[in-house]
């Protein structure tokens, strides 16, 4: 009897966090200048202007010791038109991205250009930065740049380019950005692991066995570590098992459920080949031994869904503790 | 300096989406199966493994530690990883394979693209101070890239689609290709732009894929493959992470790999183009004259499994030789925005 294929489990896997990095001495004074709307360029050994600064020299790799200022106007040298910005992007409306040659400098500025339409966008064009109210030293100070017109100036409000600026020593405060970093997957789980996990919704764990060592693993693997194969024949397992192995978790984290001291335990259910981690409640942390017998307490079961939560945790069952040997292959 | 020479190739199909996992395993088992019924060999003939994956398209920690289980590493084996594409993890087994540390090398690469939102993950191979901030996609930068190119008379609009049309028409006889077919250029060119001055067929698709290579030293090689494909030169180099301050429109790169890889006269080239005027900078920085047959596979357009596209480059180039079709082939990869890193790999029938 062959069963329709059922495509695997998957479900979305958002990530997000602020990425914080230190800057060096360059950067620092890059991002001070933006803070206070003044674009900074470092002076190559070429005699070319970068900007954004390099923080060593393109061709000596000495660390430029001050920057330039320049700008505030630019030409546009390349551009392309997004039609459909996405998160994290400048503006949230059709603009076009471009290098951009401040006045002043020799290489290109990668940012945004808000022109309405790609209609509006030709390379050469003038554009000037739009600040944000409040700038803080982050390259998304500048809001984006704009075009302007033919014989307007291109920004009243910026100072205009200075003396050079020092660049601070090493042993400087470093300055800070943070960058909120949002990523959004599909997570699928394989084939093996979809079939213990609805087996779990029913309340039954099933495991498989490698068709090559014979091993029973829980869950069952894409690829059996040891051979390489996709693990095949079912295996139910019961929900009783011996603890081989555990640890007493003292120290509180970011989202603990269980108050500590708490057991996080190894436990071998019989017949299987592998051990899996949950946690041992039902008696104090200082009986929890190697060797002791355990039962699944699962959740009632109109909360089971395709999750190893269903098991709330496991708990001693009063047997006799299993024999060193029985276990000792699997530690 | 030892003889080294690829022996055997095998890559998964180019699909859209796969239903496997980011650790690769789904694609990479049947393609170790492949390859080392190519090659007669078993898992312990391998004295040395190295992949490229990125957990950045996985979206999870160590996603090229659950792969490893693909190889059934116990015994425990010798294995390394690269952040790159597999082409930069075959470069390693061969230095390996030169010292002697091994004799018989296995490269990987594997990458389910489809996982996460692809041109949003490539933002973060950016600069992380001055420009990943801003969420540049990776179509976007390639189009800046493209246009400077147009502006300056270096390339047509209709010449890129004229890459993307012969890219299509030679994948036709790739059974592991995503995209194949005749395609007019004219009907191409009516398409509208993705991200002007791009259209789609500039953009390499989203691809699920994985490649493997192995190499093995001098004798070795011999008795595995009737015609092993010697690696002649094998060169990576790098352009400055500036990107505002490189001259998009050459490969300075490309051009001294093939330099110190001997710049020798190649009858076939596998170019890893993700965009159509990126093989027109590559043929340009590498010299290559008409007469030489450019992507059989059909290349990068016809199918981009991050992290296995440049490895499959390798493959196909290798292919050329161990079939006969060909004595003196190029395989080439690429890395970073806008062709930032290159890798030739030169071979030659013996």
């Amino acid at each position: 009897m062959t069963t329709p294929p059922v495509a695997p489990l998957s479900a979305p896997l958002d990530i997000s966090f602020d990425y914080t990095r230190s800057l060096g001495p360059v950067l620092t004074q890059f991002m001070t200048g933006l803070a206070q709307r003044q674009i900074l360029g470092s002076r190559g050994a070429d005699g070319r202007v970068y900007v954004p600064p390099a923080e060593y020299d393109p061709v000596t790799f000495a660390p430029p010791r001050e920057l330039t200022p320049v700008g505030p106007g630019g030409t546009v040298l390349t551009w392309s038109w997004q039609p459909q910005p996405s998160e994290g992007q400048p503006l949230d409306r059709p603009f076009a991205w471009a290098l951009i040659r401040l006045d002043g400098a020799d290489t290109g500025l990668l940012h945004a250009v808000d022109a309405g339409t790609a209609a509006d966008m030709h390379t050469g064009m003038r554009v000037r930065p739009r600040w944000v109210d409040s700038p803080a030293g982050h390259i998304k100070d500048i809001v984006c740049f704009e075009p302007v017109a033919d014989g307007e100036p291109s920004d009243q409000a910026a100072p205009a380019p200075g003396d050079p600026v020092p660049v601070p020593d090493a042993g400087a405060d470093p300055g800070m950005i943070i960058t909120p970093v949002s990523l959004h997957y599909l997570h699928s789980a394989s084939a093996e692991e979809s079939r213990y996990l609805r087996g779990l919704r029913e309340g039954k764990i099933i495991g498989q066995r490698c068709p090559a060592c014979g091993k029973v693993y829980v869950p069952p693997r894409g690829a059996c570590p040891v051979d390489g194969v996709p693990t095949t024949t079912d295996v139910e397992l019961p929900d009783v098992g011996t603890v081989t192995t555990f640890c007493v978790v003292n120290v509180p984290f970011h989202g603990q459920r269980v108050p500590s001291p708490y057991v996080a335990a190894s436990v071998l259910l019989d017949g299987a080949d592998i051990a899996f981690q949950h946690l041992i409640l039902g008696c104090e942390p200082d009986e929890v031994r190697m060797g002791m017998r355990v039962r699944a307490v699962w959740k009632p079961a109109e909360q089971w869904g395709t999750t190893s939560e269903n098991i709330d945790h496991f708990e001693p069952t009063g047997e006799p503790d299993a024999p060193y040997d029985s276990y000792a292959h699997h530690l | 300096m030892r003889e080294v020479a690829v022996v055997g190739f095998a890559e998964a199909p180019n699909v859209r989406h796969t239903d496997g996992t980011t650790n690769g395993v789904e694609m990479l088992v049947p393609i170790f199966r492949e390859v080392f019924d190519q090659t007669g060999l078993a898992k312990h003939d391998i004295d040395f493994w190295c992949s490229g994956s990125s957990d950045y398209l996985a979206g999870r920690a160590f996603s090229f530690v659950s792969a490893v289980d693909a190889i059934g590493a116990f015994p425990p084996v010798m294995e390394s990883h690269v952040e790159m594409d597999g082409a930069f993890a075959l470069y390693e087994a061969w230095i390996k394979v030169l010292t002697g540390d091994a004799d018989i090398a296995l490269a990987y690469g594997f990458g389910k693209s489809s996982a996460g939102e692809l041109p949003r993950v490539l933002a973060l191979q950016l600069d992380p101070y001055v420009m990943a901030p801003l969420w540049p996609d990776s179509v976007s930068i390639a189009a800046l890239q493209a246009r400077l190119g147009l502006d300056n008379d270096l390339w047509t609009e209709r010449g890129m689609a004229e890459v993307a049309a012969r890219s299509r028409a030679a994948a036709v006889s790739n059974p592991r290709a995503q995209l194949s077919g005749e395609a007019s250029v004219d009907d191409l060119l009516a398409a509208p732009y993705v991200a002007d001055p791009l259209r789609a067929h500039d953009c390499a698709p989203i691809t699920d894929g994985a490649a493997v290579v192995i190499i093995a030293a001098a004798d070795r090689a011999r008795e595995l493959c009737q015609r092993p494909a010697w690696i002649s030169g094998f060169e990576h180099r790098i352009d400055s992470g500036s990107f505002g301050a490189r001259d998009l429109t050459t490969s300075p790169s490309a051009a001294a790999a093939w330099a110190a890889a001997g710049a020798d006269s190649v009858e076939v080239a596998e170019l890893h183009a993700p965009f159509t005027h990126q093989e027109i900078i590559l043929r340009a920085a590498l010299g290559l004259t008409e007469s030489v047959r450019i992507s059989p596979s059909g290349g990068a357009l016809a199918g981009n499994p991050m992290f296995a596209a440049g490895l499959a480059r390798i493959g196909h180039a290798a292919r050329q030789i161990s079939s006969g079709k060909a004595d003196r082939t190029l395989g080439h990869a690429t890395s970073g925005p806008a062709l930032q890193q290159n890798l030739v790999c030169v071979m030659e029938a013996r």
